[in-house]
C-alpha cells in the first residue's frame, strides 16, 4: 500500500481530468484503478466506498473523497495552490467556477446525439469566446501578472490551461482573438511538472472519441 | 454594464468584492464567519457533504420548469434520489458520531444547507422524513436555533416556493 492517491474512474477524461492536472501540477504522484464495465462501479458501490454512489472518488491522505469540487479544493490547499488568503481565495473560485462550466460544455459534446451536435458546437463556440475568455484576457490584461492571482501560481491558471487546450482541440484558432491568453497558455505550459505533464506517456487522458461513448455511457447508466 | 463577470447572475456585492459564482460566494461566506471546518480535513468532509446536497438541491430547483408531461416523473425522481442516495447518507452519519450537527458539535455550512434542502423536499412530499428519525430530530434541532428561527419565520428574506408566476418571471427575464 503506497501513500499516492488513487484515482478511481474511467479510462478517460470525464470529471476526473481536472483532478489528474491538479495533482500534476503540484508535482504529486498518483495511482489509477480504471472502471471498464458497469459492474466495476457497482463493487465500489456495493463495497460502501461511494459516498453518493457516484465516482470520480479519489483515496488520498486516509479519506475516500468523493465529488470533483471537493476534491480539487483538497488537493489545492494542501499544496498552495489555492491563494493566500480569503479574498485571493474567493478570486480563485470565481475564475475556476467559470472555467469548470465552459469544460462542462466541452465534455458533454462528445455525448450529445447526432442531431444535437452541431448546435451544441455553435453553443460552446459561442461561450467561450463571447463569454469566459474575454474575463480571462481582461484579467491578465488589468493586472499584467503572469498568473491570474496574487501574482503566484495557483489552480486558477492550472484549470485554466485545461480548458484553453481543450477549446482549441475542438477549433484550432479559438484563441485567434485573444493574444494575452496565448501567451498565458505558452507560459503555464512551460512550468516543468506541466510540461511533463503534457507530453507523450504522461497520465493526461486523450479527449473522448465518439467510438468510446457507447462503453462510458454502459458503465454509468 | 460590465457589472456580471460571466454575464450570468447570482451576484453579491460583499466586502467591496461583486462576487459571482454561487459556490465562490458560498465559499466566502462560510470561511468568513466559521462555518467551514476546523481544518483541512474538516473541509473536505464539509465540501463532499455541501456538494451532494447541492446535487439534490439543484435537481429541485429545475423542477419547477419541467413541462406538465414531465413532472410527475421529474418529482418520482427528485423523491427516489432524496430518499435513496442522498437522505440515507446524512442519517447515517448523524447515527453514527451521535452529535447534533454533521461535522460533531458546531452548525457548519453543510448543516444549513441540508436544512434547506430538507426543507425543500418536504414542500412536495410532506412524509418523506417518515423514515429518517435522525434527520426528523436535526430538524427541529436546525430550526430552533435563534438565527435560522428567525430567518423561517415571515417577513424574513427567506423566498416562498416557486410558484407559475416565479416560473413566467424567471424564463422572461432570462429569455430561455
Amino acid at each position: 500500500m503506497s501513500g499516492k492517491p488513487k484515482l478511481h474512474y474511467f479510462n478517460g477524461r470525464g470529471r476526473m481530468e481536472t483532478i489528474r492536472w491538479l495533482l500534476a501540477a503540484a508535482g504529486v504522484e498518483f495511482e489509477e484503478c480504471f472502471l471498464e464495465s458497469k459492474d466495476d462501479l457497482t463493487t465500489l458501490q456495493k463495497g460502501g466506498f461511494l459516498l453518493f454512489q457516484q465516482v470520480p472518488m479519489v483515496e488520498i491522505d486516509g479519506m475516500k473523497m468523493v465529488q470533483t469540487r471537493a476534491i480539487l479544493n483538497y488537493i489545492a490547499a494542501k499544496h498552495n495552490l489555492y491563494g493566500k488568503d480569503l479574498k485571493e481565495r474567493a478570486l480563485i473560485d470565481m475564475y475556476v467556477e467559470g472555467t469548470t462550466d465552459l469544460s462542462e460544455l466541452l465534455m458533454m459534446y462528445p455525448f450529445q446525439p447526432a442531431d444535437k451536435k452541431e448546435q451544441h458546437f455553435a453553443t460552446l463556440v459561442d461561450k467561450a469566446t463571447n463569454r469566459y475568455f474575454p474575463v480571462y484576457e481582461q484579467v491578465l490584461k488589468d493586472h499584467g501578472q503572469d498568473f491570474l492571482v496574487g501574482n503566484q501560481f495557483s489552480r486558477a491558471d492550472v484549470q485554466l490551461l485545461e480548458t484553453l487546450l481543450m477549446a482549441e482541440e475542438y477549433k484550432a484558432d479559438i484563441l485567434a482573438k485573444f493574444p494575452l491568453l496565448q501567451k498565458f497558455k505558452a507560459r503555464i505550459s512551460n512550468i516543468p511538472p506541466i510540461k511533463k505533464f503534457l507530453q507523450p506517456g504522461s497520465q493526461r487522458k486523450p479527449p473522448t472519441q465518439e467510438k468510446d461513448v457507447p462503453k462510458v455511457m454502459k458503465i454509468f447508466y | 454594464d460590465g457589472v456580471l463577470m460571466f454575464q450570468q447572475v447570482p451576484m453579491v456585492e460583499i466586502d467591496g468584492m461583486k462576487m459571482m459564482q454561487i459556490r465562490a460566494i458560498l465559499s466566502y461566506i462560510a470561511v468568513k464567519h466559521n462555518r467551514y471546518g476546523k481544518d483541512l480535513k474538516e473541509r473536505a468532509l464539509t465540501d463532499m457533504y455541501v456538494k451532494g446536497i447541492t446535487d439534490l438541491i439543484q435537481i429541485i430547483i429545475m423542477f419547477p420548469f419541467s413541462p406538465p408531461e414531465a413532472k410527475e416523473k421529474n418529482l418520482d425522481s427528485v423523491k427516489k434520489r432524496a430518499t435513496n442516495r442522498y437522505f440515507p447518507v446524512f442519517e447515517k452519519v448523524l447515527k453514527q458520531h451521535g452529535q447534533d450537527f454533521l461535522m460533531s458539535n458546531r452548525s457548519s455550512w453543510a448543516d444549513v444547507q441540508l436544512i434547506e434542502a430538507i426543507l425543500a423536499v418536504e414542500e412536495k412530499m410532506p412524509a418523506v422524513l417518515s423514515t429518517f428519525p435522525q434527520l426528523q430530530a436535526f430538524k427541529i434541532r436546525m430550526s430552533n436555533m435563534p438565527t435560522i428561527k428567525k430567518f423561517l419565520q415571515p417577513g424574513s428574506p427567506r423566498k416562498p416556493p416557486p410558484d407559475e408566476h416565479y416560473v413566467e418571471t424567471v424564463l422572461k427575464i432570462f429569455k430561455v
